[in-house]
């Protein structure tokens, strides 16, 4: 039910980014704890984008694992469930290495075909 | 035409985390220590407010609620009896309101709130168990209510919430005695997901629990002053080890907030 005003938030990151370029392509990098459900995440984004330069680009989500540090032992091991105990050390000194990302990693955009902006990677 | 790739490596959350920090330093400036208050709908958060803040004033402690609700001041009413600052923020547009509060709603009323009057500004979130854990707004503890009615299993379910929360309140107690709810594994559960969460049974109806929520609302900003101070210490090199101090959680928000 987050995943409206992820979008938004989402819409907003791109546009900042494409400064009114047309966006045809755009990759996420979302954590598994972050419990985002995608095609609920795709579904709104295209309500959000509609009339924006985000209209009508397509979505890429790469999915982070959720994987845990043991700070004591420096085990690290993915979860399938929330449970962020250490197997070894139990659960005082656990940290969470990955999982817990919302990001936009890349967006594609339509240039012309001399733009200086070629040189941006 | 052809095809540009921006790399972008941002947060999506960013402009709100922006905002965010603006807030921080409002509440900063006006040495308020800020709680935000999470539940599901129905939980007692309002409850729990009437009970706990009922006579802290007395007690050497002012606190003020910024009342978060999609429509209404039914809660901020409830709360007026109390002779502290209470302000309602809706969240309705008209077209059906936000079910979380952000950084920018609460910027929004902030004018309205007399910072000066309070010690600790306690913002009620809107009753969600999803959305208002995405969304920081300046806060410097985030507390979040749940009841015996509500399952055992809500924190496997809802773990980005669990999470986010230093505190969790088990609430309603009371009724324990009616009901086939194993509170023992509903706060293996919340340690399992949180391991760092202080952990509290109230009952906001018959009292029990409340005195030592108060209490720690009480302690609250003198710790959090310290942990900054310990922060900021440690941000400036000095020689210390975070590893045993169990607060990963605030690590996270440092990033953010």
């Amino acid at each position: 039910m987050h995943e409206f005003d992820l979008s938004s938030a989402v819409v907003a990151t791109v546009r900042k980014h494409a400064h009114g370029r047309k966006v045809t392509h755009v990759t996420l990098r979302i954590g598994r704890l972050r419990q985002v459900v995608k095609d609920t995440l795709e579904f709104y984004l295209a309500i959000v984008g509609k009339d924006t330069e985000v209209e009508g680009a397509t979505l890429e989500i790469i999915d982070v694992p959720a994987v845990l540090r043991c700070k004591t032992c420096k085990n690290e091991w993915e979860i399938e469930i929330p449970a962020f105990i250490c197997g070894t050390c139990g659960p005082g000194n656990v940290e969470v290495a990955t999982g817990e990302e919302f990001m936009v990693e890349s967006i594609e955009v339509e240039d012309e075909e001399d733009a200086a902006c070629t040189a941006q990677r | 035409m052809h095809r540009t790739k921006v790399r972008v490596v941002e947060d999506a959350l960013d402009a709100n985390n922006t905002i965010a920090s603006a807030n921080r330093s409002d509440f900063d400036r006006e040495n308020v220590t800020v709680v935000n208050l999470m539940s599901a709908p129905g939980a007692g958060k309002t409850t729990l407010l009437e009970a706990g803040l009922n006579g802290i004033a007395e007690e050497g402690t002012r606190v003020g609620v910024l009342e978060g609700d999609v429509q209404g001041s039914f809660d901020a009413d409830r709360l007026s009896v109390l002779h502290i600052p209470v302000v309602q923020l809706n969240t309705d547009n008209g077209f059906g309101g936000e079910c979380h509060l952000d950084a920018n709603m609460v910027r929004s009323a902030l004018p309205a709130v007399p910072l000066d009057e309070m010690d600790i500004l306690i913002v009620e979130n809107v009753g969600n168990l999803v959305c208002p854990a995405e969304f920081r707004i300046g806060e410097d503890s985030r507390i979040m209510v749940c009841s015996v009615t509500e399952g055992e299993d809500k924190p496997l379910k809802y773990p980005l919430m669990f999470r986010a929360c230093e505190m969790v309140v088990i609430n309603k107690i009371d009724l324990l005695q009616y009901l086939d709810f194993d509170v023992d594994r509903l706060e293996a559960n919340i340690l399992q997901v949180n391991p760092h969460a202080t952990v509290l049974r109230t009952s906001a109806k018959t009292g029990e629990g409340i005195e030592a929520f108060r209490d720690w609302l009480k302690a609250l900003p003198a710790r959090i002053a310290a942990e900054r101070a310990h922060d900021h210490a440690h941000e400036h090199g000095h020689d210390h080890d975070h590893d045993d101090h169990g607060h990963d959680h605030h690590d996270h928000e440092h990033a953010t907030a």
